[in-house]
């Protein structure tokens, strides 16, 4: 049987669209069409949307606004996302990062989604056909939603360069897949103590996941290894993460807690 | 089974077709435009031995759907000597030992090909990070990266 | 680049035309161009695809076995089952008389191992024989499965290979290969130190580029051509000849291009199946591995287990080594006993050893059947060696080179296997090594040659 790849100008059409069994979104490809190359029966067609807003940058106020369909390459490409652009660049090789997307990255399972582990850390908001909700609670519910809703785009606060310490840890250099992926926003006061702290973690459970209880333990504290050495002991709090051809569950664990004080410290 | 027209330029020439919907460009190269230069080495991609150029962008061809190239541009590694005259990176290749299966080559010189179109010359990191998704089990990449910076050197002098 | 051209000088003429210039490849244009023709870059006019239903178990008896659904699937040709294989019993080496056959092309009792092969779907389309593969049911009745060499020798293991009582390949020589030279308890009575070490590897994957496949057409007057990336086709066309019960002359083997290989194209694999598939359908068939296939399915490195029990004195001199080897070969033969043989002989390394106590086992688990890979059975072996011997130098306190020269083989030297020693360059190498890595060692050493033995 042949896959339909049915094109919609409008994000409504296409999210309706969506709503017949078997029917996934094609955005970049790199997820759907490999589950299709490998064999996954369960998709039967494919459904995509040609609407400008999907690959529109928009920056206003301090607040970008990236379209579902914008790829890796465009974010590297926007000197107004510059913030972003380390953990753009942590994706895939160059073929990769021309094709992948923002909306697909977000459903992208472990290992992959390094980019969204960034977007956790960042605190973006996801928009979708039905409504806008937070990335976390997003994450949380995107393999349960009842109804395919679309995701048209995500929205930030524009980080200037520097403010997110990103850290994709892999096997093969310079791009590889990630072992374990760290993202970790901190503001520090004027006397150099973290006044607050979003940490996100990558490979370390099913999908990008906050480390609640290792940024309870760096508020109030300095960037130097006697400070974050609490923090450095919990980072690993919650997390329940895979095994994979790259690594186990167990290894990640043990190298998890030495490369987040790498982070911090570094 | 449901066959769709599609059209593009290959490697200078224009090509129309019609393929199985919802084929791969990969497929639809080898199978149906009779270019097998690009190679299913992963169908996943991870391997970078089907890379093309779409619109002057590099490209994984396993993983992009024929019908979304529709009047594009494609170029293969099948595509690039003129008339019999190898590209540099092609002779850069051959000369410096950077093939021994092949298979990953047509990709390779693609994703090199990209570089060279953007930073003619290129550092060393460059080379590294342009070929990063592109997988060789033989040779190893030093020759490789070697015969890319040979071949950047060999366009800056005949620009020169 | 540089050649060292005073070594060994007197034996030869020095009239070298070829050694030291570059040549290009003769397969490089092609290979740039695109215009090399791997197997699968051929398209033929009706092709089926063929999709191999594969057991989810480790280990399981099969109870039935239902195609009626996927023959009825869209696009589903034909499906192959046991029964359809004419000789369903194979293993590789019986070419050289290693045998028994312990191996089903498609299983019909039993599956041994996660990924064996039951039941080959063809349609007109590789969807549709993934369509069709999925609508196989297969019954299953799951057995306790044996991972661990050690705990599949033991009695009460689980027998994974009917074939293979115990677990184990039965040689000529008994559960094992041996090599037994001098008196190795007297040299462990006379060493200045003992060490005893255990040297553990995982399977590894070969992972070439291009992965497993063939395809074959048939030619009319019952002929077939296949089309395949095989690394040995002379194996594959005589044991294709012998699983269908067809004469080789009817079988027309095109391959040599092979798109990286590594011996994970050794085994004779799709080959037969797919050549069989053509007979009974009289159309094209390909057969090519997806690249999870090429991970999971196809024959890794074994894994081995390597205990090195070596006696040495304080002067540096090793007199006593005893190897217990374990090479897994998971459900199946394959090239396993040969490779667990090739450790046997391997052990010693280039060094001379007075005595010498070897045995290695060729062990059956629930394992994906493991094969040939660069070196096999010696690989291996050689990281456990030369680890074995860093740690002897730093027992003795001796620097880990000159600890190699006053143990490196040198001609005539009779090896523990009973081959005299002749060729041997070691001295020469660690010579020139130790100046280009600038590790210098005493000037004694320099003075060494292979070609005789100090007073």
């Amino acid at each position: 049987m042949s896959l339909a790849v049915q094109t919609f100008s409008s994000v409504r059409d296409a999210s309706d669209a969506l709503e017949s069994e078997g029917i996934r979104y094609l955005g970049g490809g790199t997820l759907v069409v490999r589950a299709v190359n490998e064999g996954d029966v369960s998709i039967t067609g494919y459904v995509r949307s040609t609407a400008p807003t999907l690959q529109t940058i928009d920056i206003a106020e301090g607040r970008a606004t990236v379209g579902a369909s914008v790829t890796m390459a465009a974010i590297l490409a926007h000197v107004g996302l510059a913030g972003l652009h380390p953990v753009a660049k942590a994706v895939g090789g160059p073929a990769v990062r021309n094709m992948a997307t923002v909306g697909g990255n977000l459903f992208a399972p472990a290992p992959y989604g390094d980019f969204t582990v960034g977007l956790l850390a960042l605190d973006a908001t996801v928009h979708s056909s039905d409504g806008d909700a937070p990335i976390e609670d997003f994450l949380a519910a995107r393999n349960d939603r009842r109804k395919p809703d679309l995701v048209t785009a995500v929205s930030l606060d524009v980080p200037s360069a520097g403010v997110l310490r990103f850290l994709k840890v892999s096997r093969v250099k310079p791009r590889g897949v990630s072992v374990v992926t760290i993202a970790a926003a901190l503001a520090l006061d004027d006397a150099g103590k973290v006044s607050s702290a979003r940490i996100a973690l990558g490979c370390m459970a099913d999908r990008p996941m906050r480390a609640h209880v290792a940024e309870q333990a760096l508020i109030g504290r300095q960037l130097v290894k006697e400070e974050i050495r609490e923090a450095v002991a919990v980072i690993g709090e919650g997390t329940n993460p895979v095994t994979d051809p790259v690594a186990s569950a167990w290894y990640r664990s043990e190298v998890l807690p030495v490369h987040f004080s790498r982070l911090l410290l570094g | 089974m449901a066959r769709v027209p599609v059209q593009f330029t290959l490697n200078g020439q224009d090509r129309a077709e019609f393929v199985e919907s919802g084929v791969t460009l990969l497929h639809a190269l080898r199978h149906t435009m009779g270019d097998t230069s690009p190679k299913a080495g992963c169908q996943q991609g991870t391997c970078g031995a089907c890379t093309v150029i779409v619109d002057g962008e590099l490209r994984l061809s396993c993983l992009t759907l024929a019908e979304t190239c529709e009047g594009a541009s494609i170029e293969t590694a099948a595509g690039l000597a003129n008339e019999g005259l190898l590209h540099p990176l092609q002779r850069a290749i051959v000369d410096g030992f950077a093939a021994q299966c092949g298979f990953c080559t047509p990709g390779m010189i693609m994703a090199a090909k990209t570089l060279l179109d953007h930073t003619p010359n290129p550092t060393r990191d460059d080379v590294v990070e342009a070929i990063s998704g592109n997988i060789c089990r033989c040779t190893g990449y030093e020759p490789i990266i070697q015969a890319v910076l040979t071949a950047a050197q060999s366009n800056s002098q005949k620009a020169g | 680049m540089e050649i060292r051209k005073d070594y060994f000088s007197d034996e030869r003429n020095d009239d070298l035309h070829e050694i030291g210039h570059s040549r290009t490849r003769s397969d490089t244009p092609g290979h740039v161009t695109g215009k090399t023709a791997y197997f699968a870059d051929r398209t033929f006019p009706g092709l089926l695809h063929l999709k191999m239903v594969r057991s989810p178990h480790h280990h399981a008896n099969i109870r039935s076995i239902d195609v009626s659904e996927a023959e009825k699937h869209p696009g589903v040709v034909r499906v192959l089952t046991a029964r359809d294989v004419p000789h369903n019993l194979y293993t590789i080496l019986i070419l050289i008389q290693v045998g028994p056959e312990d191996e089903t092309v498609l299983a019909d009792k039993k599956v041994s191992w996660k990924g064996e092969a039951v039941v080959a779907v063809l349609a007109t389309s590789e969807r549709a024989a993934q369509e069709g593969a999925a609508k196989v049911k297969v019954d299953y009745e799951v057995l306790p499965a044996v991972f661990d060499m050690e705990e599949a020798l033991k009695p009460d293991a689980p027998l994974v290979n009917e074939h293979h009582p115990g677990n184990h390949y039965l040689y000529d020589s008994g559960d094992h290969r041996k090599v037994r030279f001098g008196d190795v308890e007297a040299g462990f009575a006379k060493a200045d130190h003992i060490l005893e070490q255990t040297y553990n590897s995982s399977p590894i994957e070969q992972a070439p580029l291009e992965t497993t496949g063939c395809i074959v057409t048939p030619d009319g007057n019952d002929r077939f051509t296949c089309y395949t990336d095989t690394q040995a086709m002379f194996f594959t066309l005589d044991n294709a000849s012998i699983i269908l019960q067809m004469p080789g002359h009817k079988l027309h083997m095109v391959g040599g291009t092979v798109g990286g290989g590594f011996g994970g194209k050794v085994d004779v694999i799709v080959e037969p199946i797919a050549i069989l598939a053509a007979k009974l359908t009289g159309r094209p068939v390909s057969f090519i591995y997806s690249r999870e296939e090429e991970m999971q399915i196809s024959s890794p490195r074994a894994a081995e287990r390597i205990v090195i029990k070596d006696g040495v004195m304080n002067d540096g001199r090793l007199v006593a080594r005893k190897v217990t080897g374990y090479t897994d070969a998971g459900a199946y033969s394959r090239h396993s006993p040969y490779g667990a043989q090739k450790g046997t002989a391997h052990y010693p390394g280039p060094y001379t050893i007075e005595n010498v106590w070897i045995d290695t086992y060729c062990v059956y688990t629930n394992r994906t059947p493991s094969s040939a890979m660069r070196g096999f059975g010696v690989t291996i072996a050689d990281f456990a060696l030369e680890v074995q011997m860093d740690k002897l130098a730093r027992l003795i306190g001796m620097d880990p080179l000159e600890f190699r020269f006053i143990n490196a083989y040198r001609d005539g030297d009779m090896k523990a296997h009973r081959q005299p020693t002749e060729g041997a360059a070691l001295i020469e190498c660690m010579q020139e090594a130790s100046r280009v890595a600038d590790w210098p060692v005493a000037d004694r050493f320099y003075e060494m040659s292979s070609r005789s033995r100090e007073a």
